[in-house]
């Protein structure tokens, strides 16, 4: 069929079509092949080495009674994941991560809200207050933990010095099964809140100017310009915020080895704490990767079910 | 004229790239070669007795260097077995012998050392105490080159003793010990200084408790799977006296969370008349170093009584639970290993260690170095002890040493009762043995 000279160019016979593509897209597509073909796999190549590779094999180790050392030999099958699911320790660590959930979302992003409010404020020392509400959040996990551990001593700590002051004995918080969590949940908190604050503060500058001052103009106070105009339009960011919250949650374990290492009892694990010390320390690596792979799939859950509930427009 | 014509950058490069191999395989005929000596001692002053002998061997050896690498104690632990199975393992490492190092030499990653040991008519196996390399030995196989054993015992602070009116060398049996507790307790002292936090300090009770209740013969049935095993009537009732002792609340408080560092502080602090530890702690070395303020309790004021036996229980009271250490040649290691080995362990620089680490030396020889009076007590209980059982967290493996480990502290907090200890123990060890 010979072409016309017509503004439309008549449809390629099907004979000659690649991959139902127009000649104009084929070549566009071959224009791109280089660049595609040179940036695709290292990203592609690094992904499924260092992820999904490890992730499969961990799956595939879960079924074994394995020590570690060359290839695992002795298949136990379902066996590991069921001792998982009957172990204390690790319902304890189930319970755990959700109360540092509960914690960061009840607690550590209403005060990062708050400060960061308080701080975008033209006052005096605001710059300095975003430094010091920052600066916890710098600090390496452990060396927070090695400096927290010694401030809860009750002997020469911090806490002792305090209660000293007031002719009382000074408890030993990380050290009974009562007040090791909650001790730990408050580290937590002065650990991660200069993080989320730092997100609001960006969030807020984001806020046009003009909205605010249409709604004084409009007469509102102080908590309903919060209420109504402030928080809407901060809602992506405090999403976000919630989201690393969550996340971050699920996979603690930095701080919690240095103050307590599990806790008094197994009152302070969490799953990547009972991970480490019921797989990696006793050599039962089999185990510790049926742990890995439970803890894979609630974190994927979780954060599919939130990317989907809650970020569907963001 | 250009040398490499005009594309200067290719060949220029490659030649430069010709010369460098050229030497740096010059330079690797002649090189050395490289023992990687991996330990875990912080302290420097025990350090710098090793580093004399690296210096003497590499001068005497020019072709060897000796390289020292330093992990902690927990962090040891962890990371050994990726180390073993990497492109950079230690020549050689520090074990405990047990259950863990049985389970090394089941790897592959570990060489026995049993040509070496035995050869020249057992020129070397002579120097070291059989019982010693006995522990070391798998399958006829040595494993390890011992160097130092140990006894755990208990230390008493003389002056708080006496303030509570309990006399420590009358301390005979299980009922006498509870009994100085509670007077210790009494009088407003905290009467023990215990590791929770660590938690193998505390294991020291269970198991010695458990050796009193069931005696060897019935230890080495539990091991062998015999009858109930772990959860035995006499484990149960050495549980049960665990949970005795921790009724009585004799701990520091916060003892926990409190690592091996801060249960010695507290004993060399005078903040707790008793400490179950091991046979150098109640050495003038030991004290300064754990004391907060340099110096810890004077030696006259230490008291040192072994375990008391149970009233009715086959255990003696020369049945001792102590470490029993040495070094493991991995099999990536330089044949030259062995020699090195061989010259760290003889009696003479056994000798020198013993007079610095305040440690027992396993060769018999280098006993006179041992020159602290109290180590010296330790080293007499030693040479005249009728069991020498190695750490249960060692020997029964790493996992079921730390479920041990474990279990003798909820038992001394008092958050489980003693049948379900010994079950869980029985279950993880019969697991284990399947």
């Amino acid at each position: 069929m010979s072409q016309t000279s017509s503004a439309i160019p008549a449809p390629i016979p099907s004979a000659t079509r690649e991959f139902g593509l127009t000649r104009r897209q084929r070549s566009r597509f071959k224009a791109k092949l280089p660049v595609i073909v040179l940036f695709l796999p290292p990203s592609l190549v690094l992904f499924t080495l260092l992820v999904i590779m490890p992730m499969g094999e961990a799956a595939w180790y879960s079924f074994y009674n394995w020590n570690g050392y060359s290839l695992p030999t002795q298949w136990v099958g379902w066996r590991n994941y069921e001792v998982l699911f009957s172990n204390g320790a690790f319902r304890q660590g189930l319970i755990n991560n959700g109360l540092i959930i509960l914690v960061s979302v009840v607690v550590q992003v209403p005060l990062a809200l708050w400060l960061a409010n308080m701080v975008t404020r033209h006052i005096k020392g605001a710059l300095l207050f975003r430094l010091i509400f920052f600066l916890p959040y710098v600090l390496a996990d452990v060396a927070a933990g090695l400096i927290w551990r010694f401030v809860y001593d009750g002997d020469f700590g911090l806490i002792a010095g305090l209660f000293n002051a007031f002719g009382a004995d000074a408890p030993f918080l990380l050290a009974s099964r009562e007040t090791a969590m909650p001790a730990i949940l408050a580290v937590i908190t002065w650990k991660y809140f200069g993080f989320h604050m730092m997100l609001f503060i960006a969030g807020l500058q984001a806020i046009d100017k003009s909205v605010l001052e249409a709604a004084d103009i409009d007469g509102a106070t102080g908590a309903q310009k919060f209420m109504r105009v402030t928080l809407p339009l901060l809602a992506p960011t405090v999403k976000l915020s919630l989201f690393f919250a969550l996340v971050g949650s699920l996979q603690f374990f930095d701080m919690i080895m240095p103050l307590t290492g599990g806790g008094p009892s197994n009152s302070t694990q969490t799953m990547v704490t009972f991970l480490y010390t019921f797989g990696v320390m006793r050599m039962q690596v089999g185990f510790g990767s049926a742990v890995g792979v439970v803890l894979f799939i609630i974190c994927v859950t979780i954060a599919f079910t939130y990317k989907r509930a809650v970020m569907r427009n963001d | 004229m250009r040398l490499f014509g005009n594309r200067p950058s290719r060949r220029a490069a490659s030649f430069a790239l010709g010369v460098a191999a050229a030497l740096a395989s010059v330079s690797g005929a002649s090189a050395q070669t490289v023992i990687k000596w991996l330990h875990l001692e912080a302290n420097p002053v025990n350090l710098a007795v090793w580093e004399e002998i690296v210096a003497e061997y590499e001068a005497e050896h020019p072709e060897i260097d000796v390289q020292m690498q330093f992990l902690e104690n927990e962090a040891f632990k962890a990371r050994l077995p990726t180390l073993l199975q990497g492109n950079d393992p230690p020549s050689m490492f520090y074990t405990w012998g047990g259950g863990v190092l049985l389970e090394q030499s089941r790897t592959g990653a570990i060489r026995p050392i049993t040509e070496a040991i035995n050869a020249n008519d057992g020129e070397w196996a002579k120097t070291v105490s059989p019982a010693s390399i006995q522990a070391m030995t798998f399958n006829d196989e040595v494993w390890a080159a011992p160097f130092q054993h140990g006894v755990i015992a208990f230390y008493y602070n003389k002056a708080m003793f006496e303030e509570a009116g309990v006399d420590g060398e009358a301390i005979d049996t299980w009922d006498d010990f509870l009994a100085a507790v509670s007077a210790l307790k009494e009088a407003g002292i905290t009467p023990i200084a215990g590791g929770g936090g660590e938690k193998w300090p505390i294991h020291f009770y269970w198991s010695y408790l458990a050796m009193r209740e069931a005696g060897y013969d019935g230890f080495q049935a539990a091991k062998a799977g015999e009858g109930d095993g772990f959860a035995g009537e006499a484990f149960v009732r050495a549980s049960q006296h665990m949970a005795d002792l921790g009724a009585l609340e004799p701990f520091q408080e916060g003892f926990l969370n409190a690592n091996w560092g801060e249960a010695q502080a507290a004993f060399a602090d005078g903040r707790a008349a008793i400490l179950l530890g091991f046979e150098g702690n109640g050495s003038v070395a030991s004290q300064a170093r754990n004391g907060s303020d340099g110096v810890g309790q004077p030696q006259e004021n230490i008291g040192r009584f072994p375990f008391p036996v149970i009233d009715g229980a086959p255990g003696l009271v020369t049945d001792v639970i102590g470490g029993i250490n040495g070094w493991v040649v991995t099999t990536a290691a330089p044949p030259e290993t062995e020699e090195f080995l061989k010259f760290l362990t003889s009696p003479d620089n056994q000798r020198r260690e013993a007079a610095v680490r305040a440690t027992i030396p396993t060769a018999p020889a280098a006993q006179d170095g041992v020159s602290d009076p109290i180590v010296v007590m330790a080293a007499e209980q030693l040479a005249g002890a009728t069991w020498h059982q190695n750490f249960l967290d060692q020997d029964l493996g790493p996992n079921v040493g730390r479920i041990v480990n474990d279990m003798s502290v909820d038992l001394a907090a008092g958050f489980i009762s003693p049948e379900d200890a010994v079950q869980q123990i029985q279950d993880a060890y019969s697991m284990e043995n399947m």
